[in-house]
């Protein structure tokens, strides 16, 4: 009998995320990671104790995602607090044991880390018995350091392939390419890169996927892209690959006041249940200045559940089958995909020419040419498109790009939360009509707001 | 003034870099930009290869003291990078307040400034160095 019949069917990560949306519930999800094992495992037996529809996390800390496994060990051994869980310092044996009784069908744990050679990452947690993670040979390298594309790319193919041959059952693997550089990317190009990944993902064996968008300045333009996304990973994606699509919380510059930042993590749930995700990842106000404690995660599940359960039905697709963000990005994976039959090859090759380019992102095989705005209506637009296969805005490059007008961008979403009651609105504003008036004078008021030099630093942000 | 700007080791924190470029163009200086986890070693070696006339480094992750002592360390060791001037800003540790101790361990090492997030003090400390440029 193979490991395989051990395992029941439908048992995985994606099945589970699968069943709750069957059911009408929301799958919410922390960022929690800890280097003390006693710790990590209360943060996993608080998650799935909270008044929620939780699966796990281990997120792992930074020495090892920069695969710098020796000092991971030191810290383990000499008791250094880390900023997450080193699983390939401890062993298999201490990570089962954190896992022990609290793990299984009914509460799938997710590993996530950020690492452009993620093989010894897969290999730790296969070993421990896990079975999902995330990430993408896109998005964990080019937003996180030098490490060159087309060696995250192999390292990528070979976490896939060890992933798929070291797991028992289905394992999972969730693209982070809705993410790149947390904010200040249009959608079209998030949308395109979470397609893209997943489907380097399933052409490198795996058969249960997700598929990431980060929620950005705009609830209606953040509806239009999630429904983008999952009418092309129906398109794209073989048949017989489980998917689902999961929606992260605002991944910026996050509103200073606990009720700015309670009601964006509340507009999030409410986005996720709207645009059909099957999942939400958390942000807890706490994040943007420390480590959240397991209470403050907690406390944002349970908040983001409650929103989620108020929410209603998912509301039917209006979306036109012609939509900017939807023809944006099968434009972009359509290009991609021309460039050559391996994925392997043609996501290299297609920053190499500039047909993907991200905005603002500093990374030595990105092309740098293109640029993002957020609009006077509070919807992130094309200032510049470089040589990707898109259209800019037009007349949107005549206003010059400074550094007041950066900061002013980054904390646009800040800005709003921490000075109005209603945030988002988005649902009110639709109903009456008056949205386009409310969100111009946002916009204003935004504008006059003082952000320049001198008063703030250089903006520091947590993606 | 031509200035090599530089995240740190272990950092890959990228918007400061970002705002960073923009306010010192906008300074009217030159901008040579590393990017992110720049090791010791690489920006040794684009000090020589850029020959600028200041070194700024930035950090948020907590991990400024460690890493821009090892920066700061290397670029004294190499002869042609003894006097290059080098000023350090950001977050030095976790805690989020400045530590007497770190700030004189990073001077001692041949840092010429260590500044927190304050831009006022940077432009300050770039005017003195524009000012001592011109030829006595």
């Amino acid at each position: 009998m193979t490991a395989a019949a051990t395992v029941p069917a439908g048992s995985g990560f994606g099945a589970f995320v699968a069943a709750a949306s069957a059911a009408g519930r929301l799958v919410v999800q922390p960022r929690m990671g800890f280097g003390d094992p006693d710790l990590m495992r209360t943060g996993l037996a608080r998650t799935r104790a909270a008044t929620a529809h939780t699966v796990g996390t281990l997120t792992v800390d930074s020495y090892t995602r920069v695969g710098a496994l020796d000092a991971a060990r030191a810290a383990v051994a000499d008791g250094t607090r880390l900023n997450g869980y080193p699983i390939a310092a401890h062993s298999p044996d201490t990570t089962r044991a954190v896992l022990d009784g609290l793990r299984g069908p009914g509460f799938p744990v997710q590993v996530r880390h950020g690492s452009a050679r993620p093989e010894a990452i897969v290999r730790a947690l296969t070993a421990a018995g896990l079975d999902a993670t995330e990430g993408g040979p896109v998005s964990y390298c080019l937003p996180y350091g030098r490490t060159p594309l087309r060696e995250s790319v192999a390292a990528w193919v070979r976490a896939c392939e060890l992933l798929t041959e070291l797991s028992p059952g289905t394992p999972h693997l969730e693209s982070f390419g809705g993410c790149l550089l947390g904010q200040l990317c249009p959608p079209g190009l998030l949308v395109a890169m979470s397609v893209l990944e997943c489907l380097f993902f399933a052409r490198h064996g795996l058969r249960s996927v997700s598929l990431s968008y980060a929620q950005q300045t705009d609830a209606a333009q953040d509806e239009e892209a999630l429904r983008a996304l999952h009418r092309l990973a129906a398109e794209f994606l073989p048949a017989g690959v489980e998917h689902h699509v999961v929606l992260y919380t605002y991944m910026g510059v996050y509103p200073r006041t606990e009720s700015g930042a309670l009601r964006l993590l509340e507009a999030s749930a409410r986005l996720a249940v709207r645009s059909g995700a099957g999942r939400l990842i958390v942000k807890t106000a706490a994040e943007a200045h420390r480590i959240p404690t397991v209470d403050e995660n907690v406390r944002a599940l349970e908040t983001a559940a409650a929103a989620a359960a108020l929410a209603g039905a998912p509301a039917p697709d209006t979306a036109p089958e012609d939509g900017e963000i939807y023809q944006e990005a099968r434009t972009l994976v359509e290009t991609v995909l021309g460039l050559h039959p391996e994925l392997s090859r043609a996501l290299p090759a297609a920053f190499a020419r500039g047909l993907l380019d991200v905005p603002l992102c500093l990374h030595p095989d990105n092309a740098g040419r293109s640029l993002g705005f957020i609009d006077p209506a509070g919807r992130l637009r094309w200032a510049r498109t470089g040589a990707m296969p898109l259209r800019p805005d037009t007349g949107a490059d005549a206003a010059p790009f400074t550094s007041s007008g950066l900061l002013t961008a980054l904390q646009h979403v800040a800005d709003r939360y921490d000075r109005d009651r209603d945030g988002d609105g988005e649902q009110d504003r639709r109903r009456d009509g008056a949205r386009h008036h409310d969100d111009a004078a946002r916009s204003g008021r935004a504008g006059r707001r003082d952000t320049g030099p001198g008063r703030v630093a250089a903006p520091e942000l947590t993606v | 003034m031509k200035i090599l700007l530089s995240g740190t080791a272990s950092d890959s924190h990228t918007w400061n870099l970002v705002y960073l470029r923009l306010f010192l163009e906008e300074h009217g200086h030159e901008v040579v930009g590393l990017g992110p986890c720049v090791d010791a070693g690489l920006l040794a070696d684009a000090c020589l290869r850029h020959a600028p006339d200041t070194v700024v480094l930035s950090s948020v992750n907590g991990h400024g003291y460690r890493d821009g002592l090892d920066a700061v360390r290397a670029l004294r060791a190499e002869p042609a990078l003894a006097a290059l001037p080098v000023v350090l800003g950001g977050k030095l540790g976790v805690v989020g307040r400045r530590q007497d101790e770190e700030v004189r361990s990073l001077l001692d090492a041949g840092c010429d400034a260590v500044l927190g997030d304050d831009l006022d003090a940077l432009r300050a400390f770039l005017a003195v160095r524009a000012r001592t440029e011109v030829p006595a």
